[in-house]
């Protein structure tokens, strides 16, 4: 029987992308990703798509998380790309103890983990909770409220690429006004999913008046990095919501996903935030905002907004309003002052 | 064995009456079984416990359909239902009223019962008496010890102890006790302890 | 020590002499009791060691247990009807995953139309889930089943459920051997998992397996719980040196010698059943009465072995199939193959309806002269039903069944009064 390695070497193939943070920065400002020595908690290996926005979120996280508790992490995912595609039987690319149960219970899970783990003394031992938007906004809404009102000691991550992916690219309560799914499809006059549904997880999450919330997205990684490190020096139900593009269930290129999760940031449909104990207490302000069509254009699933000759000029209006409220709500266009690096 | 079913309204202690009968049993050596008849009970809703009374272990868990004895704590509930269904000959019935059969319109429904089996007491007003609230059940359960001569006083007293502690418990025994004294007046307790 | 207790207290004391770590429940009539119980007691101080969950669901209940369990903490959980529905999904992942939780189902019928009284509805549900399934015929065998649950489950690795009726037992006063800590310290030892989520060494357990493997995992669990047949009645027999009383095992016989006539059922229904063979048989009648313990594993030879030399068999279950016939006795009948004996199914006492000794009686006394049907429903009321059909084939608006016959029985109160 051939002896494996139990920890898998970390590769690295491209020099100076922004994936891994730049590497010449002083050590302290380096993300943990610039690290040979990281965890590498979702390991090579891994069956996702290419450009896959939820792999790199995951991986972000959890070696953040494998960082801050020096390996000492438990993990549960609801089923969902992210446990598909990390462990195709017989392999897994997971370097934690990893507990996959169902659809809608992961939250649930993980509470029962927390308190074995509280009764057996480990209070070293973290748990972490996963889904994605389906997962947790849909099915799995109802446990991770009762976790979030026990204020179980539990860090529960979003991953946020606004569908159904892994069942065909279903509409959820995370879907977007006007996006193209299996079941929301723009035929004739229709807008694709309709203005006024869907759910803000994350102000739902902040409701709750739990320690911690954030929203986090893969193109601003020392943003993601810190803020679960931060998630992770509070005890208690803590909540971080990441925005995780999909090349193939929003149809855009597989080489762009770090760009759209920049300009989903930058064109302010997506804030970044934190809140603690039901109250904001930060959110990132937009340097060079852009108008949403920017961030629409280059995925199919808004395709129909932009028909040659027609564009839908009401349409992506009233999605430029959403992203006006953002702006008023988090303050978005302040000036501040610039750090220095 | 000995099956005892009693009647009264939700907010009555109707289940806690049975249930100290079957501890003050077991406080006896005796094998007790007592169980409510359930349903979706709200505060006023008639209510009936059983209790089953036996020298050896009791198999069986259908409701009691011919009881030994009935007690009613609520006399309203002649109106609505037929509380002496299946009441034994010589079975015991004792109501808590401080009217007499006449008055309480049962007159014929107990005609067939031995005089000195049937017995009104008026355990609201005693409870009020000596424990400041009206709750007739344990105040019932000594005016039963008394009547029926299925259980000694004493163990009524130290099922109720078992139960309710300090004032509570201690208002409870003197009103059971003030129960037992009066039925024991106006029956003649047979020496019961022998049968089953 | 003898206590006269309300059994669903009984259990929940016995739950914590058995050093649970994890308790998480959420509320259901008739289970209620016991897991205020447990609160209680956790609470109290007198369970230490304990963490004690208020979930928001049962679905979210039975998933902390998942979670518990995985990380290695002995863990329990109770519920019943509607709530073991609930939680459906994660009944089949705990037993898929191997998880050794032990959970009480206090019995209670499913609806619609909604029912909180005691009948076998709800475990019948879930009688091929993967779990073990013990039926508890009194109230000490039910605290009782609960110590050799956890052995059991922790030795086999697979859940456990210990089913009580609901309000027959667990709201019922009766007196109750609680046995002592060092006793079940004796008998129960610190649980060992064989699989645990641990950052020392760890793995990923729940994920997907395809064709090429299925099959395979599924028949491991068949062949455990063939194994739990050898394995529970040994756990029974152990229970018995330590605590010196005979409780659990596969099945329960009472006076099946010579017997013509074998009543077959489970629960507490079987005391009634008792005291009718007792009554029959000093008239002269040959009957029996085997109450089944263990419903899964479905003792298949045990059963053919006791019922063989019979007449008939009548098989008195708390459940329904509907559109097909009993639950129970077609299991019954699956072990009685070729041996010529005939099984009739009386289904009896669903939603709570009394099961009486008159009732009884008087079934067995058809049964006796070779008249009853296959499929008899006991103390059913012709006359209802037969007017709520009427009432079908007059109008198709015929309205809901339910309402139509409480309607009905409370017009035939009106006019006997």
């Amino acid at each position: 029987m051939t002896k494996l390695d139990s920890k898998q070497r970390v590769k690295f193939y491209q020099k100076g992308t922004f994936t891994v943070g730049n590497r010449l920065v002083n050590k302290k400002e380096r993300s943990v990703q610039a690290s040979m020595e990281r965890s590498n908690a979702i390991t090579s290996g891994h069956r996702a798509c290419q450009g896959c926005g939820e792999a790199l979120g995951a991986r972000y996280a959890l070696d953040t998380v494998m960082r801050i508790t020096k390996g000492k992490a438990i993990a549960c995912n609801a089923t969902g790309c992210l446990e598909v595609f990390t462990t195709p039987y017989p392999e897994t690319s997971w370097q934690l103890p990893w507990l996959h149960s169902l659809f809608g219970n992961t939250p649930a899970v993980a509470t029962g983990i927390a308190a074995a783990l509280k009764v057996k003394g480990k209070k070293d031992v973290r748990v972490i909770a996963q889904g994605g938007d389906g997962g947790t906004i849909d099915i799995g809404f109802g446990c991770l409220s009762g976790m979030f009102e026990r204020n179980d000691d539990v860090l529960y991550i979003c991953y946020d690429n606004e569908a159904y992916m892994n069942t065909g690219v279903q509409r959820s309560g995370a879907t977007p006004p006007t996006a193209r799914t299996a079941t929301t499809m723009p035929v004739g006059d229709e807008p694709g999913n309709v203005f006024g549904t869907g759910k803000n997880m994350s102000l739902i999450a902040m409701a709750h008046n739990i320690p911690y919330v954030a929203t986090a997205s893969v193109s601003n990684l020392h943003d993601l990095e810190k803020k679960v490190e931060k998630a992770m020096t509070y005890r208690g139900a803590r909540y971080i919501h990441i925005y995780v593009p999909c090349p193939l269930g929003w149809g855009h290129a597989s080489d762009i996903t770090i760009q759209l999760a920049r300009l989903v940031v930058d064109c302010a449909l997506f804030p970044l935030f934190e809140a603690e104990h039901g109250a904001v207490t930060s959110s990132t302000p937009i340097r060079k905002k852009v108008p949403v069509e920017e961030y629409l254009r280059p995925q199919r699933r808004f395709a129909h907004l932009f028909k040659k000759g027609a564009i839908d000029v009401e349409r992506i209006a009233k999605i430029q309003k959403m992203a006006d409220e953002n702006i008023k709500r988090f303050d978005l266009l302040r000036k501040e002052e610039e750090t220095t690096i | 064995m000995f099956q005892t079913r009693i009647h009264g309204r939700g907010g009555q202690g109707v289940v806690t009456a049975a249930e100290l009968m079957s501890v003050a049993a077991f406080i006896e050596g005796r094998h007790a079984q007592a169980f409510p008849s359930f349903g979706s009970e709200r505060t006023g809703a008639p209510v009936v416990s059983y209790c089953r009374i036996n020298n050896k272990e009791i198999r069986t868990r259908e409701p009691i359909l011919e009881p030994d004895a009935i007690i009613i704590q609520d006399p309203t509930l002649f109106n609505s239902l037929d509380v002496f269904q299946g009441l034994k000959f010589d079975g015991y019935v004792l109501i808590n009223s401080n009217k007499n059969f006449d008055e309480l319109g049962i007159k014929d429904a107990i005609k067939k019962i031995p005089n000195k089996h049937a017995c009104c007491v008026p355990a609201t007003e005693i409870a009020i008496k000596h424990m400041g609230r009206p709750m007739p059940n344990a105040v019932l359960l000594g005016g039963f010890a008394a009547m029926s001569g299925l259980l000694a006083f004493k163990s009524v007293e130290k099922a109720i102890q078992s139960k309710f502690s300090g004032k509570i418990g201690d208002g409870n025994i003197s009103a059971a006790l003030a129960a037992f004294d009066i039925v024991k007046k106006t029956t003649v307790t047979k020496e019961k302890k022998g049968k089953k | 020590m003898f206590e006269q207790i309300e059994g669903s207290n009984a259990v929940a004391k016995c739950v914590a002499l058995c050093r649970p770590e994890v308790i998480c429940a959420y509320p259901i009539s008739p289970q209620t009791h016991i897991v205020e119980g447990c609160g209680k007691l956790v609470k109290s101080g007198k369970l230490k060691n304990c963490e004690f969950i208020n979930v928001e669901s049962e679905f979210a209940a039975l998933s902390v247990a998942i979670g518990s369990s995985a990380t290695g903490a002995r863990t329990y959980t109770a519920t019943a009807s509607q709530g073991l529905l609930f939680m459906a999904e994660a009944v089949y992942n705990a037993s898929g995953l191997g998880l050794p939780i032990v959970m009480t189902i206090g019995n209670r019928a499913i609806g619609a139309p909604i029912n909180i009284w005691n009948d076998h509805t709800d475990s019948m549900s879930m009688r091929d889930a993967g779990w073990l399934q013990l039926f508890a015929e009194t109230n000490q065998e039910a605290a009782d089943l609960h110590i050799q649950a956890f052995k059991l489950a922790e030795f086999l690795s697979m859940p456990v459920m210990v089913c009580m009726d609901g309000f027959i037992l667990t709201h019922a006063y009766d007196r109750v051997d609680i046995p002592s800590q060092e006793k079940v310290d004796a008998y129960l030892p610190p649980f060992k998992p064989r699989q645990v989520l641990d950052p020392a060494n760890p793995y990923s357990i729940g994920a997907m397996v395809g064709p090429e493997a299925f099959t395979e995992v599924r028949y491991l669990a068949h062949e455990k719980q063939q194994r739990a047949l050898k394995i529970i009645p040994k756990i029974a027999k152990e229970f018995k040196s330590v605590f010196g009383r005979n409780s659990g095992g596969l099945i329960h016989n009472y006076k099946l010698d010579g017997a013509k006539t074998i009543v077959v059922t489970l629960g507490s229904v079987a005391g009634t059943v008792k005291d009718v063979v007792d009554r029959m048989r000093k008239k002269g009648k040959k009957i029996g009465v085997l109450s089944i313990c263990s419903f899964r594993p479905f003792p298949k030879l045990e059963i053919r072995k006791a019922l063989k030399n019979c007449k008939r068999i009548i098989v008195l279950e708390k459940s329904l199939a509907v559109g097909f016939g009993g639950v129970v006795a077609n299991n019954v009948m699956m072990s009685m193959q070729g041996t010529g004996v005939h099984v009739h199914t009386v289904v009896a006492g669903l939603g709570g309806r009394p099961i009486t000794q008159p009732s009884l009686k008087k079934m067995l006394q058809v049964a006796e002269k070779d008249e009853l049907d296959d499929l008899t429903f006991l103390d059913l009321e012709r006359k209802v039903v037969e007017r709520e059909l009427k009432r079908e084939r007059v109008s198709q608006k015929s309205g809901p069944i339910a309402e139509n016959i409480l309607r009905d029985l409370a017009g035939l109160k009106e006019i006997k009064r």
